[in-house]
């Protein structure tokens, strides 16, 4: 339709921050591999995994290493062949230290992937599909780092009807998901197929912006015949891969406030933690390493690496020339990523980039904060509805209360488009971060 | 990696700021500042001088008493002097010119704590002090394009301060400008039923405050600022067209009586207010809805004063009294959030 190709589907409001997508069009790259490797219980929502190995053990690459504890809760396997080194506590991104797995990469040994079990993926119910889904120990790719499994079993009373595949990847900088999409179209399909199946959705829809056309392309050329998939182009918008708004694009609707995605017959999976499943599970294999965007104006050598997990975050960045006053590491991307304190920390499941400012860069980024202007521009682009310059008013003068109660604080789900278009540089998700944290605590007490 | 610093998402920001917005409406401002020392001479040249120059330095005053440090690099106080200075008369005294610049940032900001916290539009508050303290030398013009306007200045411009104005009775006379009244457009309509053709506007072949003339220039700059974004288009158009859409319908109903819509939206300080001062951010709503609301209101009621009032201009008024509603009009215009109904509006409805 003509139209579509004017008024591309997209939600209200939102932003247009600069791209920086370069890395889109190189392919992913494997990492080299370091000599240690550091891998936290916990690495998802939900229970940690408990360890099945000793230490001294010698371990092959995929083989499991800790198994599940609870329905929320993912195993873990061996990036590499190696010898298990320590079981304790050990720093993690969050800055707290975690029990984690320590394994030393035998020197010289080939790390061709060696352990998997083949599974013959049509005789598959959907109960064996979930429990395959968590025996790779995946988990949501795009950063929620939730099992996927524990979301592609919705409560029975919802019947799902679509299945939403992410693959818009709005944050800038970020291209990981892109080049699987443009690598890995069939195991694309595969897995969103295997999804399918899971949770009862008869209809798939591919979401992806239209500034990726190549991966549109890519995915077009291997959809089945049936229609039951379907590939749509969205606007290219900022926090268009957010789950509510991609909802809105996609099917029109809106997911009630306060209400999960399944409530309205929707189950949504990020497009590389799908391309994982389809290229997994009929190997039996599990899930040892993730595509990774390493990129931002203080790295030599950017791109997209297939990055064990596990790795320090150190040697990735040493492998990715950033230069020694690289002053900020961000984790995933720079309208929601996080800040991190120490490299000395491993790459977990989760991270989808990893961005480097370095002091140049940050330097133009700095202003002076000013009080509310009333310019209006944060009310123009929330995409929740909010009115951030009211709540940012009211965190000010410390009234918590009632922005929870009349001005939705809870609806903001801090993607930041507020405090990124602030003229008086207000740090706007900032404060409503700190105020929800606090009406939680309240309500709690 | 010797030092790592570790800052709040997001990480990056939008080029537009402060400094930026307000610098930019000083640039805006420019060309109409010009165009009205073009059309009245060293006097008006001086005006403007004076009156940003108190506003600057009342401002600086303020803020560091206030521990605030130097806010004159925001430009804010620039705007309220040049758009101040911009609604006088041109011969208007500099010792008055001052007093309204002390008024708009003293009584008009620094009062309420500030950029930001100022309910009202501070040159309009500096306008208005000055309306009340001195009613007949802000009624009093000088004829536009006067021959000897760029060798002698008017003779009020320098009167002694807390004198009565000298009076310029002999310098209009040797303007040798034709048919010159002393009265405005508005005062003509209003008390001898004249009206003016739309040329004379466009033109700015009319007697008004230095800044009010040039309708074609003024919709230029903020043209300029609108298509730049550091203004909120929406605002002028609300105000012209529901000034406009409201004097053709009382043209209409009552024939004969009430001006053309055309002059109504040319006349007196429609254009500048609506372009520069009712879209001055702090002291309008920034909810979608409330700006169309508080723009509509502005036009109607300087339509409603004009015509129905003692007085013969109602734009300051109306768009201060926009100003005072505008918290209330966005208690009620909350945007609809994302997932809930269209009647759960945050603010006023529960
Ligand atoms: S961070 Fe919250 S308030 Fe700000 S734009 Fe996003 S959803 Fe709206
Ligand atoms: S963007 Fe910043 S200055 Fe503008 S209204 Fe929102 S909080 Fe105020």
């Amino acid at each position: 339709m003509i139209l579509d190709f004017l008024f591309k589907p997209s939600f209200e409001r939102g932003v247009h921050p600069p791209q920086f997508k370069e890395t889109g069009r190189t392919p992913i790259r494997r990492m080299p591999f370091a000599s240690r490797y550091t891998l936290p219980l916990s690495q998802s929502v939900g229970r940690a995994a408990k360890p099945i190995v000793t230490v001294g053990q010698e371990v092959l690459r995929g083989q499991p290493i800790a198994e599940t504890a609870g329905y929320v809760s993912v195993p873990l396997h061996s990036p590499v062949t190696g010898i298990v080194e320590d079981i304790g506590l050990h720093p993690t991104l969050s800055g707290e230290w975690q029990e984690s797995i320590v394994i030393r990469a035998f020197e010289g040994a080939s790390q061709e992937v060696l352990y998997g079990d083949p599974v013959d993926v049509d005789a598959l119910t959907p109960e064996q599909i979930i429990n395959a889904v968590q025996a790779t120990g995946m988990v949501g790719l795009g950063g929620a780092a939730f099992p996927t499994h524990a979301k592609l079993a919705a409560p029975k009373e919802w019947p799902i009807e679509h299945l939403l595949v992410n693959g818009c990847e709005c944050e800038p900088f970020l291209t990981a998901d892109h080049r699987m999409m443009v690598e890995w179209p069939q195991h694309l399909i595969t897995g969103t197929k295997f999804a399918m199946k899971a949770c009862g959705a008869k209809r798939a829809l591919i979401g992806v912006e239209d500034n990726k056309p190549d991966a549109i392309a890519a995915i077009e050329k291997v959809l089945p015949d049936d229609g039951s998939i379907t590939v749509h182009a969205v606007k290219t918008k900022y926090p268009q891969g957010a789950a509510e708004m991609l909802v809105k694009a996609l099917l029109g609707r809106e997911v009630p406030a306060g209400a999960r995605s399944y409530q309205i017959g929707v189950v949504m999976q990020n497009v590389g933690t799908l391309a994982e499943l389809g290229r997994l599970i009929p190997r039996g294999q599990g899930f040892i390493e993730r595509v990774v965007t390493i990129a931002g104006p203080g790295v030599s050598k950017p791109g997209n690496y297939l990055v064990p997990i596990g790795t320090p975050l150190r040697f990735v960045l040493e492998q990715a020339g950033a230069p020694r006053d690289a002053v900020e590491v961000i984790l995933g991307g720079p309208m929601m990523g996080a800040a991190i304190a120490s490299l000395d920390v491993p790459v977990t499941k989760a991270i989808s980039g990893i961005l480097v400012f370095d002091r140049s860069a940050m330097q133009k980024e700095r202003g002076k904060t000013h009080p509310c202007i009333k310019c209006g521009e944060c009310v123009n682009v929330c995409p929740k509805g909010l009115n951030p310059s009211t709540l940012g008013m009211l965190a000010a003068k410390r009234e918590y209360d009632l922005m929870a109660e009349r001005y939705h604080l809870d609806g903001c789900f801090e993607c930041g488009c507020c405090s990124y278009v602030c003229p008086s540089n207000i740090p706007l998700v900032q404060q409503f971060r700190v105020a929800k944290e606090i009406v939680r605590e309240r309500q709690a007490a | 990696m010797s030092k790592i610093e570790l800052r709040a998402a997001p990480h990056v920001h939008a080029p537009r700021s402060v400094e930026n917005i307000m610098f930019n409406v000083v640039l805006a401002l420019m060309p109409i500042c010009i165009f009205s020392v073009w059309q009245y001479g060293l006097s008006s040249a001086v005006l403007i001088v004076t009156v940003t120059a108190t506003c600057l330095a009342t401002e600086r005053f303020f803020s560091k008493a206030s521990g605030k440090g130097n806010t004159l690099a925001d430009w804010s106080a620039t705007i309220t002097g040049l758009l101040l200075a911009l609604t006088l008369p041109p011969s208007f005294p500099l010792w008055m010119g001052a007093v309204a610049g002390f008024a708009a940032i003293a009584l008009g900001k620094a009062l309420f704590g500030g950029l930001g916290f100022n309910p009202f539009n501070p040159a309009l508050v500096g306008r208005a002090f000055v309306q009340a303290a001195f009613p007949s030398t802000i009624a009093s013009f000088v004829p536009a394009f006067a021959q000897q306007r760029f060798t002698s200045f008017v003779p009020s411009t320098w009167t002694a301060p807390l004198m009565i104005p000298t009076d310029n009775t002999g310098w209009i006379k040797d303007a040798a400008v034709d048919a010159f009244t002393g009265a405005t457009p508005l005062g003509r309509w209003k008390f001898e039923n004249f009206t003016y053709t739309t040329h004379d506007f466009l033109s700015g072949a009319v007697t008004a405050s230095a800044g009010e003339t040039s309708a074609i220039l003024i919709l230029l700059c903020g043209g300029y600022l609108a298509l730049r974004k550091f203004m909120d288009w929406r605002i002028p158009v609300a105000v012209v067209g529901s000034a406009a859409l409201l004097a053709w319908i009382l043209h209409l109903a009552v024939p004969g009586r009430y001006p053309e819509p055309l002059f109504v939206v040319l006349s007196g300080g429609l254009m500048l207010g609506a372009v520069f001062m009712a879209t001055d951010m702090a002291t309008s709503p920034v909810t979608p809805l409330g700006i169309w609301i508080y723009g509509a209101l502005i036009g109607v009621l300087t339509v409603v004063i004009r015509y129905f009032g003692g007085l013969t201009e109602g734009v300051m008024y109306a768009i201060l009294i926009a100003n005072a509603a505008s918290p209330l009009i966005e208690q009620f215009t909350q945007p609809r959030a994302y997932g809930t109904a269209k009647t759960d509006t945050a603010g006023g409805a529960k």
